[in-house]
């Protein structure tokens, strides 16, 4: 079946890089400006938008290949314009709505907008389920690329954290672990080895349930054996979420460290867990 | 490598199963009614599954006490019929649970969220619990017991179709033995009004493909497929029809509209027709994305026409019956392609009298028996440009 190894060509990150302030992280964002230039266009676009459409761009910048596939993956999507659009509802008696943070609250807005910017007419979809969001992307995407389907395409993931986000979830307990985060992080995949290449991508796993440390250090051990990696780094999830925070697709984030803030080559294995979402990405790195 | 389709399951405002489906389309009675599900000062027809959370709960033997946003019971009630008419496939195999909702467990969000605007300690937490996309995949794979592979998509109306995708893709490359994919979604305020502030919502039923058409109703349901490899069937497996053929393609025009030109629509038919490896004289029927909203119609219409030139197939919108379900529809449209094969059917489409001036094409107006179908393709398009199609073979 698989025809083809899968390789990281390019990556980008936009993610926190200050400090977590009262428990919250915020993503360092760039000069949206110099990303996308149509004033009227990123004035119509929210936050979560903008974030994810540039590390798309920043992930493609100096690359000539057309991604053949632009998969996206969120775990709770455009909450300011879902928000938005509720308060309106109310405010408003269901009367003359904007339906501009309607438009904007699907979850495929970036993805879409991806491609509207690029003019880029390929397949095209997100996927949204809690912590195997990314997973469910990359996924899609190494088959795609095994196959021979596609020889280049663009993976990522991008969540953003509201004030009412923080709020209803940290009433819930969520962020007991790890301060709240958000990010986008953006992979351009291909199946052929180049000179830029930064890793190949091994394999990936989803697990659902609750399970002991020590189920998922069996979890991870069998998965390592599995694929010949037994010598691979780990780089859980209390290494790089101190840095990004908890959310539901941080484990991309995990992939870019890995991937960027890891000295050495060889098998590193990013494993992540997040309520009964667990997963292992294990990647051969090529550069040290 | 083939996939087998072996376990159909909807819900619509039609009803529940295939059965009460082809009644309602022989019938010619579309689901539409008025808004009785939540409060809405908004007069406009919807077509909404006639049955309250309590009797969904009561049909699926849930606990009465228990929070389900609808979204989750509507997709449990689906999924099911499809997971049993497959025959509980056997012991051993893998099996995925792919979904997909445009807005998964909003109808509780919406309600949580009127208490929390004004008060931010209220509202309760286990009413905005089941928000997220993943949460009624989560409830479906508990109540059937499935423990492996999960994942949901949302891609707004064309949500589904790429769920089925991913699903027959994973067959094809041997990561899993049997998929149940599809999707759902359920009516509330949050869409009624949104789709309202688009101003695509027509006060009366829908019209597609027809040149007086205005707007959309919306409706609600689910509708699932068992997808299996060859390798999993066993004699006693009942194969209904081959999934051959999908894509998606991006319209890569506009956030909303589609291009006059119906490119992206274009590009997923025709690399659904290479992937099955057909032409597109080979293709006996076309269930239509056909909204009624003026721009899809319009669309749809100039990509078909592009693609089969003088040769159009019969082809019929079956949401001027159910209403356009948003994340459900593909899955609805499965069933409905399924079903079209399986009984020799032509669905016809609900008020249509004459054709956009522009392309000319003449939707099926009565059920069509007795036809001699053997292959059949599914449109689902949606925001994002996002453009899928589906092909279903004997």
């Amino acid at each position: 079946m698989n025809k083809y190894s899968v390789y990281i060509q390019s990556l980008a990150s936009i993610y926190p890089q200050d400090e977590a302030v009262e428990g919250r992280f915020s993503a360092c964002e760039p000069d949206y400006k110099e990303w996308i230039k149509d004033a009227g266009l990123r004035r119509r676009m929210s936050r979560i938008v903008k974030m994810g459409v540039t590390a798309a761009l920043q992930c493609l910048q100096n690359i000539s290949e057309k991604p053949e596939a632009i998969i996206t993956a969120t775990g709770l999507g455009c909450l300011a314009d879902s928000e938005k659009f509720l308060q309106s509802i109310g405010s408003h008696h269901e009367e003359l709505l904007s339906p501009t943070p309607f438009i904007q609250s699907t979850f495929n807005t970036i993805g879409g907008q991806i491609a509207l910017l690029l003019g880029n007419k390929a397949y095209n979809t997100t996927y949204v389920h809690r912590a195997f969001s990314f997973e469910s992307a990359l996924i899609d995407g190494l088959m795609q690329l095994q196959a021979g389907d596609a020889g280049s395409l663009l993976v990522g993931s991008v969540d953003e954290l509201t004030p009412t986000a923080y709020h209803i979830l940290a009433r819930m307990g969520v962020w007991r672990k790890f301060p709240a985060g958000e990010g986008a992080s953006f992979f351009l995949l291909g199946n052929q080895k180049m000179e830029r290449t930064i890793a190949r991508i091994v394999a990936v796993d989803m697990v659902s349930g609750d399970f002991s440390q020590d189920q998922l250090a069996e979890k991870r051990l069998n998965f390592l054996q599995k694929n010949n990696a037994s010598d691979a780094a780990v780089v859980s999830d209390d290494m790089f979420k101190p840095i990004c925070g908890e959310y539901q697709t941080a484990s991309s984030f995990g992939l870019w460290y890995a991937c960027t803030q890891l000295n050495g080559a060889g098998f590193v294995l990013i494993a992540n867990s997040f309520l009964h979402n667990h997963t292992m990405v294990l990647i051969e790195k090529f550069k040290g | 490598m083939s996939v087998a389709v072996t376990g159909i399951g909807c819900v619509s405002g039609l009803g529940c199963g295939a059965e009460e489906h082809l009644q309602a389309f022989r019938a010619g009675r579309s689901g539409l009614g008025e808004v009785t599900l939540f409060q809405t000062t908004l007069q406009l027809p919807v077509a909404e599954v006639k049955r309250s959370n309590e009797q969904l709960k009561n049909h699926l033997g849930l606990d009465p006490d228990r929070l389900f946003s609808r979204t989750a019971l509507l997709g449990m009630v689906a999924s099911r019929q499809a997971f049993q008419d497959a025959g509980f496939p056997n012991e051993g195999l893998r099996i995925g649970l792919i979904s997909s909702s445009s807005v998964g467990g909003m109808d509780l969000s919406e309600q949580f969220y009127a208490e929390y605007a004004v008060n931010q300690r209220k509202g309760r937490l286990r009413m905005v619990a089941h928000h997220d996309i993943g949460d009624h995949t989560e409830r479906i794979a508990d109540y059937l017991h499935l423990e492996g592979f999960r994942t949901s998509v949302s891609t707004a109306c064309s949500s589904s179709a790429n769920a089925i995708m991913l699903g027959a893709r994973m067959i094809e490359q041997g990561l899993l033995d049997a998929v149940l994919a599809g999707g759902v979604d359920a009516l509330c305020r949050f869409t009624l009004n949104g789709f309202n502030s688009l101003m695509i919502l027509d006060s009366a039923p829908c019209r597609p493909f027809d040149e007086s058409r205005a707007g959309l109703n919306l409706g609600e349901g689910a509708g699932y497929l068992v997808l299996q490899s060859e390798k999993s069937l066993t004699p006693e497996s009942k194969v209904y029809c081959r999934l051959t053929g999908y894509a998606n393609a991006n319209d890569a025009y506009h956030q909303t509209a589609s291009s006059p030109d119906g490119e992206g629509a274009f590009l997923a038919m025709r690399h659904a027709l290479d992937k099955a490896g057909i032409d597109p004289s080979s293709v006996d029927y076309i269930n239509l994305h056909g909204t009624g909203t003026h721009n899809n119609d319009l669309s749809e219409s100039t990509a078909i026409k592009r693609l089969f030139g003088e040769q159009v197939p019969p082809l019929s919108s079956t949401k001027s019956f159910t209403g356009h379900t948003l994340g459900a529809a593909a899955g609805l449209e499965a069933v409905f392609s399924v079903l079209v094969l399986s009984e020799g059917v032509i669905f016809p489409t609900l008020n249509f009298k004459s054709p956009i001036k522009q392309t000319g094409l003449i939707a099926v107006t009565e059920m069509m028996e007795d036809q001699d179908i053997t292959t059949v393709l599914s449109n689902s398009f949606g925001f994002g440009g996002n453009n899928a199609a589906l092909i279903f073979q004997q």
